[in-house]
């Protein structure tokens, strides 16, 4: 079913753990844009998988070709280190490009509003 | 000219180059030391300001309690994401008033509240220096305004002065 | 042990699939179009890991350079369509 080498086998816990935790905080991190009523909540929730979900899925790559191929490998720490790097100016740009669109458009999403309401809705 | 104009951005090129290759061979680590040494001079033209970070042990902790919040913070989202403890939620903007003008500082503030779940950065205001995050769970302003000045900006200043 | 980690990695494979799922409604469902692009984001996030899974699962490090590479141009459509909404202009 697929061709997973021969490693031993406290090697292949760490890297079945480390699987599961960042795949399922990255389910619940995406789950969150379902879940979440307010633009401003829902960016909050991709950050689940930026963060600990890359973190642990890359923790597990680098467990599992470590001791398959037998050599240190480390090079997923760029993947993790650059998704770090970037997250907040992707998100950054979003909330303002956000912000200032209901500004223009006088929506009541603006600050004020924001700040008084217990859950804005959409 | 300077043969290094930016030694810290220079090491950490050739680190990427020999990682990216998977090897530590002389041949590897010329080639990535002409790299290095080219993207330094590249910086140079760009006139970046320089920066100077000290006390490496302040940063090692710095880097210790980020990690403990991020793992703190991933599992008070998804408990509120998945609806742990239902109760009325507040989110909401937080402006907070910040010493540091490091620009590599604020940087690296900025990294480390996006990457801590929860919070977000929203922009900063030069002159007044005043720092606006948004809040997924707001419960107390004043509490965020400390944390924050506390936990993340004091050790920033000290790493950066 | 390896049995586990086969099943790790379907479990992985499934849940970082309706991940996708997810990031892909908002995209499609909007309302706004900042929740079209936060869609955006988070799908290919997704992908990387599912990429990075793929190579486990296969023991290729093939799949290592398609996430790298995947990450790069996704965060710079990401930007370029946030920068878009912003200004309504991408080069200024």
């Amino acid at each position: 079913m697929s061709n997973v080498a021969e490693i031993p086998a406290l090697s292949a816990f760490f890297t079945a753990a480390f699987l599961l935790l960042g795949s399922t905080l990255t389910l619940i991190g995406s789950l969150g844009l379902l879940r979440l009523r307010s633009f401003y909540e829902r960016v909050h929730a991709p950050t689940l998988g930026t963060t600990l979900g890359v973190g642990c899925i890359a923790m597990s790559s680098i467990v599992y070709f470590s001791t398959s191929a037998g050599q240190v490998a480390f090079r997923e720490v760029l993947i993790v280190l650059f998704v770090t790097i970037t997250t907040p100016i992707t998100l950054m740009v979003l909330v303002r490009a956000a912000l200032f669109r209901d500004q223009t458009e006088g929506q009541d999403a603006s600050r004020a509003s924001i700040e008084s309401a217990p859950r804005p809705r959409e | 000219m300077k043969l290094l104009p930016y030694p810290i951005a220079s090491a950490i090129f050739l680190g990427f180059w020999l990682l990216l290759n998977q090897s530590l061979s002389t041949g590897q680590f010329l080639l990535g030391a002409s790299m290095a040494l080219i993207g330094g001079w590249g910086l140079a033209a760009l006139e970046q300001p320089k920066a100077r970070p000290r006390r490496p042990l302040a940063i090692l902790r710095l880097a210790l309690i980020v990690s403990a919040d991020i793992v703190k913070s991933n599992i008070a989202v998804a408990c509120i994401i998945i609806g742990f403890g239902r109760r009325e939620r507040r989110p909401g903007f937080v402006d907070i008033p910040l010493e540091l003008r490091d620009p590599y500082g604020l940087t690296l503030l900025a990294c480390i509240i996006t990457s801590t779940p929860g919070t977000l950065w929203v922009k900063f205001e030069e002159p007044a220096g005043t720092l606006t995050i948004h809040v997924l769970d707001l419960v107390d302003k004043a509490e965020w305004i400390s944390t924050i000045k506390s936990r993340y900006e004091q050790p920033l200043l000290e790493i950066f002065a | 042990m390896n049995a586990l980690l086969v099943y790790a990695i379907v479990f992985a494979q499934i849940s970082l699939g309706i991940a996708m799922i997810c990031a892909a409604y908002r995209i499609l469902r909007g309302p706004r179009a900042q929740d079209r692009i936060l869609g955006l984001d988070t799908l290919y996030v997704n992908a990387m890991l599912m990429l990075l899974v793929f190579g486990i699962k296969s023991g290729s490090t093939l799949y290592f350079e398609m996430a790298l590479v995947v990450a790069l141009l996704g965060f710079v459509g990401t930007v370029a369509l946030a920068k878009f909404l912003l200004r309504g202009e991408v080069i200024e």
